[in-house]
């Protein structure tokens, strides 16, 4: 997934009017903690001053550019939260004079054994803040289609990297991405060593685009709706195949927008099924997911066949480093199955 | 009425070369008198229940106006960014506003030209002549201005980015990252970071929580040209902004400039916006120098004033009767729709 935002954003420095990729450690000889901005002609290094690089992106955008700021761990975000409420709010607040075509991009999540301060989520804030589009991929494919969608975009856009699946590979290729892996890495992943005199080999990369707000049904079923973003999202995948083995055919959705979301098709999905469950991994209490079930009681109440549910992460102050906490602390696969499982055959 | 700066002049013969233009010197004054009348009818808008809470620039008049006329006025990156703060009226109405955007800022009417009835009063935004939206919490916008210097200073040209705030916001973090931001080595930027310094933070004395000895002593150790000016004395104001903008402009690099000014009616309405009479009046002063150096009489200066406060009164009277924002509105421009 991290070459396929690279590729992403050399398409948008390319053909969309991306101006400055920055951040810490964002452009050479690094290119990104992840490598997502390696090799890019627009990246640069910023100051190590998350308020600067969100104001600077700000002030950017303002200037009628096209910036593309990166916080290096979501975590480190949390000292910008009024900068990041004034971008949300500069085109309401100048009642449409003014706009941001800005976007900011951070890696956010458990699943590299970050410990506490590697490891936090950013839902639950970030759909705090009106004004902003926030998008959140679990694959390649939809990293690749929701930058180049986030890149064309008129409004400061919040692009959330799931770091736990920065290093997968996608099912699908990318439009114009070779398809021999080794042929891609030797193409575009800077050497080890000195790079001072490396330059990127880009493949022909094709234009491609998920619509922000458009989630995708991964996997159609009857039984039950499970609605999943994020890390958490190919671990429900993965549930959802176990249990169609023990007859319960559950229908995933990986809402891939938070907001504007894909209500939709949440919609349809539940008055099919009747029963609703909620994952991601951010900390339970006013979680993002909370919003969901509280419409989804609202609007399809009488729709229901058991109360709809949400799977979060524990409302603890971090996420230990050790593998029994990290593992006790963010939803899992044998949870996420059980809870999927249980509600599927709860009954009054 | 017609107006009295259209009135032939009175000239002392004996007068003293001036040290600017006597037209400029009278439109100064003109400028600082309109804006003091337009700042006092707000307070009095406040106190009449017409708006909900005042905060402005009484007293910041002498360094402002010269600023307004001084800046590069336009849309895009050849024209000067204004990241301002909220004590700037007089820079809006120096750069050629109309000060009825105020009055219905005030009254939040549906026809506030900043905010559509969102935004307190002073808190400009005009995207045609780079005003970038104004807000409330001090000194963030010393965090946002890098960022149209980055671009203007890729773009060449001349055009600048000017931000604004005050002393005890220098306190914030955001200031440090402005000073290094537009300093950092073959990237400094075409910024001129102004301090308007009343020496106070609502209620706190500046000398109570300030470890420097000037703030624009906090420039130095980026290798930034620095200056402390008087900025209740337009004079001086006028001709330090030129030479700081004239340095920003040519040479694509950031200058400090630190400027001594009033606060004349306190922080806002929070704290009474009551006149502080302890505190130098920058107009007064300036109307005394006017006077001494024959370039305006009490007669003519009297007519100037005589014509603000009946021109604002009127235009206030006027915003009296428009409409508040539909409550509708609340839901439009939330995002912005592609051209």
């Amino acid at each position: 997934m991290a070459q396929a935002i690279r590729m992403a954003l050399h398409y948008a420095e390319e053909n969309l009017g991306v101006t400055d990729i920055f951040g810490e450690d964002v452009g050479p000889p690094l290119g990104g903690v992840f490598t997502t901005t390696q090799g890019l002609k627009t990246a640069w290094n910023s100051p190590l001053d998350e308020r600067g690089i969100i104001g600077a992106a700000i002030g950017l955008a303002l200037a009628g550019q096209r910036p593309i700021a990166e916080i290096q761990f979501c975590d480190y975000i949390l000292n910008s939260v009024d900068l990041l409420m004034l971008a949300g709010g500069v085109h309401w607040s100048s009642n449409g004079d003014w706009n941001l075509p800005m976007v900011l991009k951070t890696p956010v999540g458990s699943g590299i054994r970050g410990s506490i301060y590697h490891s936090h989520s950013f839902d639950a804030v970030a759909t705090h803040m009106p004004g902003w589009k926030i998008v959140m991929p679990s694959t390649p494919l939809d990293a690749y289609g929701l930058m180049l969608s986030a890149c064309q975009d008129d409004n400061p856009v919040m692009y959330l990297e799931p770091k736990a699946l920065l290093r997968i590979r996608g099912d699908e290729l990318l439009p114009g991405e070779p398809s021999d892996q080794r042929k891609l890495s030797k193409m575009i992943d800077a050497p080890l060593g000195d790079r001072s005199k490396w330059q990127p080999i880009w493949p022909k990369l094709e234009p491609y685009s998920v619509p922000i707000g458009k989630a995708k049904l991964v996997r159609p079923g009857g039984d039950i709706t499970v609605v999943s973003y994020g890390r958490t999202q190919p671990l429900c995948a993965k549930a959802a195949e176990a249990l169609a083995e023990e007859g319960i055919d559950a229908e995933l959705i990986d809402l891939r927008s938070l907001w504007p979301y894909d209500w939709e098709l949440i919609k349809s999905s539940v008055q099919k099924t009747g029963r609703a469950l909620f994952v991601n991994e951010d900390t339970e209490v006013t979680n993002f997911g909370e919003h969901l079930v509280r419409r989804t009681v609202e609007e399809l109440f009488y729709r229901l066949l058991a109360p709809p549910r949400l799977l979060a992460g524990k409302f603890v102050p971090g996420i230990g480093l050790a593998d029994n906490l990290e593992m006790a602390s963010v939803p899992q696969l044998p949870e996420i199955t059980d809870a999927i499982r249980a509600l599927a055959r709860e009954e009054p | 009425m017609a107006h009295p700066l259209n009135r032939p002049q009175l000239v002392k013969r004996e007068q003293a070369a001036l040290p600017l233009d006597r037209a400029l010197l009278i439109q100064i004054h003109e400028l600082m008198v309109e804006a003091r009348a337009l700042e006092e009818r707000l307070i009095r808008m406040y106190r009449q229940g017409q708006g909900f809470f005042w905060i402005g620039g009484p007293g910041e008049e002498a360094f402002n106006v010269p600023l307004g006329l001084l800046m590069k006025k336009g849309e895009g990156l050849d024209y000067d960014y204004l990241h301002a703060h909220y004590r700037q009226s007089a820079t809006l109405l120096a750069l050629g506003e109309e000060p009825i955007g105020a009055l219905r800022q005030m009254k939040n009417t549906a026809t506030d030209p900043y905010s559509g009835g969102r935004n307190f009063i002073g808190h400009f935004s005009k995207r045609r002549w780079n005003i970038v939206p104004g807000t409330s919490p001090v000194e963030v916008q010393y965090s946002m201005a890098p960022g149209t210097a980055i671009a203007q200073k890729r773009h060449g040209g001349e055009g600048i980015t000017i931000v604004t705030g005050g002393d005890a916001g220098t306190a914030e973090g955001d200031f440090e990252t402005c000073l290094n931001w537009s300093s950092r080595p073959g990237n400094q930027l075409p910024m001129l970071i102004i301090v308007t310094n009343n020496q106070w933070g609502i209620s706190t004395a500046a000398s109570t929580v300030q470890g420097c000895k000037t703030i624009a002593d906090r420039g130095k150790p980026y290798n930034m040209r620095v200056k402390t000016i008087n900025g209740n004395d337009p004079v001086t104001s006028y001709l330090e902004l030129k030479e700081a903008m004239g340095y920003v402009r040519k040479e694509r690099k950031p200058f400090l400039l630190e400027a001594m000014v009033s606060r004349l009616y306190g922080h806002s309405s929070a704290s009474g916006a009551n006149f502080v009479p302890e505190e130098p009046d920058c107009v007064k002063l300036y109307e005394q120098w006017l006077e001494e150096n024959g370039v305006l009489s009490r007669p003519q200066m009297d007519e100037v004033h005589s014509h603000w406060s009946t021109q604002i009164a009127e235009a206030a009277r006027k915003v009296r009767d428009e409409p508040q924002p539909t409550a509708d509105s609340i839901w439009e421009h939330i995002f912005a729709e592609k051209k």
